[in-house]
């Protein structure tokens, strides 16, 4: 088998069996009072810290100020006034990075 | 679950461009079938483009898998927020368990910590066939489309997280507290650890975010 193939292969299954882990393990089990706390914040903690790792880190995680931070602001802007659809915004940050791209 | 196949519609959208953008720069490196059964296998963006990177510089089979699956590690501690919302037998609760896709299981989460389970399966429905048919796309038309970057489409994901979280926030200072800490945590240790590490590592600002309201008297 080809180097990407396994890859393709191992991937899946690592895939599988990080995302069943959770359910299959604790599944349906009622949490007491002190961890449901937590769990209702890692929400917020871990989609800030996706934003902040997919606008601001280049390869080897070395920190970039690019076209991407211009879209993302240019998103937090318009999400910020309108309060309108998500769609919208995405479709906003990826106008602008392009935009930013081309003039750079 | 009707109510997530709407919500999940943004999501297929944003999706099916990222997967087109994984597809044009796939396509060289693995040849036009393995992407493509790639995301139809693994379905997980950040850990595909992760492997890409690493079977793309030259790297072995071992260290594509352990970058994609640290990037895929994240699922963890989301699995275990979502788990108590999972009901039935255990093959019904691995099976949900893969529908868990990182915009779907947000918009999925309600307050006191609880899922809405049907709700997650549903957002992530449209989801599937977006991500693997954009991959489809980009390895077919990656000579027309050239470089992904340059039509904006890296900020993609972090625009459409941020739209997520703000309705996450609206739902008070511990939530807002919460994702700063997470992403300090986040911007602090980038440089330093392996990709994935970052991102998991952040599930400690809950921690932080909320020690100061447990000690004030009741």
């Amino acid at each position: 088998m080809s180097d990407v193939w396994a890859t393709v292969l191992a991937l899946a299954l690592a895939s599988a069996a990080i995302r069943a882990s959770g359910p299959v393990l604790l599944g349906g089990r009622e949490l007491p009072e002190w961890i449901r706390r937590p769990i209702a914040l890692v929400a917020p903690a871990l989609l800030a810290a996706l934003i902040v790792v997919g606008t601001f880190t280049g390869d080897e995680g070395v920190l970039e100020l690019d076209a991407r931070a211009a879209g993302l602001a240019a998103a937090g802007g318009f999400l910020a006034l309108t309060r309108g659809s998500m769609v919208v915004a995405v479709a906003v940050a990826a106008l602008v990075a392009a935009l930013v791209r081309l003039a750079s | 679950m009707r109510a997530g196949i709407r919500a999940g519609v943004p999501i297929a959208f944003a999706s099916l461009l990222l997967a087109i953008s994984f597809g044009v720069l796939a396509q060289p490196v693995m040849g036009s079938v393995a992407p493509i059964v790639m995301s139809a296998v693994v379905f997980a963006g950040s850990a595909q483009f992760a492997a890409l990177a690493v079977l793309a510089a030259g790297g072995g089979v071992a260290a594509a898998v352990l970058a994609g699956a640290l990037l895929n590690a994240r699922y963890l501690p989301m699995g275990v927020a979502l788990a108590p919302s999972v009901r039935g037998r255990p093959l019904r609760r691995a099976l949900v368990g893969q529908a868990m896709v990182d915009a779907s299981w947000a918009m999925a989460s309600r307050r006191g910590g609880r899922f809405d389970v049907g709700f997650m399966v549903g957002a992530t429905l449209p989801n599937y066939p977006a991500w693997v048919g954009g991959t489809a796309i980009g390895v077919l038309a990656g000579d027309v489309i050239g470089d992904p970057d340059r039509l904006g489409l890296d900020a993609i994901f972090p625009a459409f997280f941020l739209a997520l979280l703000v309705v996450e926030t609206r739902r008070g200072n511990e939530a807002v507290a919460a994702a700063a800490i997470g992403a300090i945590i986040a911007l602090v240790l980038a440089p330093l650890t392996p990709p994935g590490v970052p991102v998991i590592a952040a599930c400690a600002a809950v921690l932080i975010a909320m020690r100061p309201q447990r000690e004030e008297p009741a």
